[in-house]
């Protein structure tokens, strides 16, 4: 995956569940563009009309708690979302987005750092973030080589489809 | 080893593992529901075509029970068309109720299983000794193709429960104790077991709601170490043997906490977070428009027949209303075999179909902006039951039915015999 991602910050504090991602009256949607309308609705009705892609989210602690439900990366994905930083991850949120390639980066103290609307340039591979706005840098927790190598892959799908193929070879 | 340890190196096929390792382990159980259509369509778009064992898949019509709508009746339909093609005998049609309790009733929760559920409550096999977790649907679904998933072997954390629980207080309000006390992400990627004298106090039904509710504390896992409660509870259920694991002695805990329960009040999670939890008495006289009891967390027989006990012969306040979800067909078979339904519902309570109803805020008794409602379920976050201006308190079956009589939050110890 590319290097470095540039984007704007959107802020959030800790605890965000999976219903404030991705309300469970909205479910029983399937398709990537219908569930995008409704990111974040629970925590900022706002955010849909104002996210640009590659936009980047920034959370205290805890962020993705809750619901397993994939919905909540599926539509951070869908909206245009470059990466997700937070100071600590809901593991099933963590896999999720993981699976579907988007960079949740894990950086402790990464919320007391930004504000709304902070552009921050994240090397995905070193870890390294600079806040330009404000110039502070940070330090990310490094990824698994596992990790890496799904989110090299643009996620775990084409990861393991690949994997199938080779086995059907054999 | 933990015996957690020592069932996720079964899994994988190796002699020993370690904390922090990355391993594939074969799934014994993995369980889809239906919010996740996504696991089929990423099934297909891995280059999936015959799930690998379907005797090793199971698939609940639990959370949309029965559809409300043109999109999740479609949603069933694609599930048992798959099931069909796929040759998946194990379709747990909307008659049978939540996944967690159905595998309970069925003795298919077992100690020494790996279980991958697309529920996050998976954390409630615990209670048999099973390695329960739960996952996405790409994670499921990478689970059909190949039968495998990989894990991070976790940190373990042990809960020492000491003391004996007073009248009127239960499991859950220990969960929500020890949630409040630990914060709502102490448990994140790691496991949780609880030991000690009080375990010898809960039944299976106490125990299961114990290990449910660590997922609101973040947990990857929990794990109760079977004993002759677990093996009575399952001797009349289960044709094949099982494996019990045992933790060596002087395995290093990731980190031990003690809580003396023997003085603990009943328990609420107040809006909006499963963390802020006080003494229900904090919030006595507050009005509530809502008692809701049941789901994975609060409705089996046993929370019925607590129910039951406070609202016989009386009726529930009529600014009230008092929705039940039993479990499982098996829970409200056996509460209605008791009498508990008809007690129930002579003092004004509304059943629905067993599932997970209202607690996800699909259907099924939905919140209004500014309404106020006491329930027996896991969650309260913003939103969670419907409207996000609505109020949601999390307690026990207990204090719930009590609440549903007096049309307030009142102290449960006060209404149980």
């Amino acid at each position: 995956m590319e290097k470095i991602i540039k984007g704007k910050a959107f802020v959030f504090d800790a605890n965000i569940d999976t219903d404030q991602i991705y309300p469970g009256r909205f479910l029983d949607l399937t398709d990537p563009e219908d569930v995008a309308k409704h990111a974040m609705e629970g925590a900022d009705p706002n955010f849909v009309r104002t996210v640009k892609k590659g936009d980047l989210i920034v959370a205290s602690t805890n962020f993705g708690c809750g619901s397993s439900r994939e919905h909540a990366a599926v539509t951070l994905k869908a909206a245009g979302i470059g990466a997700i930083l937070a100071d600590s991850f809901g593991r099933i949120f963590y896999r999720n987005a993981i699976n579907l390639g988007i960079p949740a980066i894990v950086c402790p103290d990464i919320r007391s750092s930004v504000s709304k609307g902070d552009l921050l340039s994240v090397n995905v591979a070193s870890g390294e973030i600079i806040n330009e706005t404000t110039g502070a840098i940070l330090k990310a927790q490094p990824f698994s080589p596992y990790v890496m190598s799904i989110l090299d892959n643009g996620g775990i799908k084409s990861l393991v489809k690949g994997q199938l193929q080779e086995q059907g070879l054999k | 080893m933990h015996a957690i340890e020592k069932i996720l190196a079964r899994a994988a096929g190796m002699k020993a593992v370690k904390t922090g390792e990355i391993i594939n382990c074969k799934v014994d159980l993995a369980g889809i529901n239906d919010l996740y259509l996504q696991t089929i369509r990423s099934f297909f778009e891995m280059g999936g075509n015959r799930v690998s064992d379907p005797g090793k898949v199971i698939v609940f019509l639990d959370h949309y029970a029965p559809a409300s709508t043109i999109a999740q009746a479609d949603n069933q339909k694609q599930f048992r068309e798959f099931c069909w093609d796929q040759g998946i005998d194990l379709l747990m049609d909307i008659d049978q109720g939540v996944c967690h309790q159905v595998l309970a009733d069925k003795g298919m929760s077992y100690p020494g299983e790996v279980i991958v559920i697309t529920d996050s409550h998976a954390t409630t096999h615990g209670a048999f000794g099973a390695f329960g977790t739960g996952v996405g649907a790409t994670d499921l679904a990478i689970i059909l193709a190949t039968g495998q998933l990989w894990f991070r072997v976790p940190e373990i954390i042990r809960i020492n429960l000491e003391g004996g629980l007073k009248k009127g207080v239960y499991s859950k309000d220990i969960a929500l104790h020890i949630i409040g006390t630990l914060g709502a992400d102490y448990g994140v990627y790691r496991a949780v077991e609880f030991t000690g004298p009080v375990l010898r106090d809960l039944g299976i039904s106490e125990r299961m709601a114990l290990c449910n509710m660590t997922t609101e504390m973040g947990a990857k896992t929990a794990y109760i170490q079977p004993d002759e409660i677990t093996t009575s509870f399952l001797k009349n259920k289960m044709k094949q043997d099982y494996t019990v694991f045992t933790t060596d002695s002087g395995y290093a805990y990731f980190a031990e906490h003690t809580f003396d329960v023997s003085n603990l009040k009943p328990q609420v999670a107040a809006p909006h977070s499963v963390d802020n939890v006080a003494d229900v008495v904090k919030y006595a006289g507050k009005p509530i428009n809502q008692a809701f009891l049941g789901t994975c967390t609060g409705g089996r027989t046993e929370d019925l027949a607590v129910a039951a006990a406070i609202l016989k012969g009386k009726h529930i306040n009529p600014r009230t209303r008092f929705i039940i979800v039993p479990a499982s067909k098996s829970v409200f078979l056996e509460a209605m075999n008791r009498g508990y339904i008809q007690a129930l519902v002579e003092a004004g309570a509304t059943f629905v179909t067993p599932g997970c109803a209202a607690c996800l805020g699909t259907h099924q008794g939905i919140l209004a902006p500014g309404e106020t409602c006491i329930t027996s379920s896991s969650r309260n976050f913003p939103g969670r039951m419907g409207h996000g201006k609505a109020e949601i308190y999390v307690a026990s079956p207990a204090a719930v039915a009590a609440a549903a009589l007096e049309g307030k939050i009142v102290d449960p110890s006060d209404y149980v015999k």
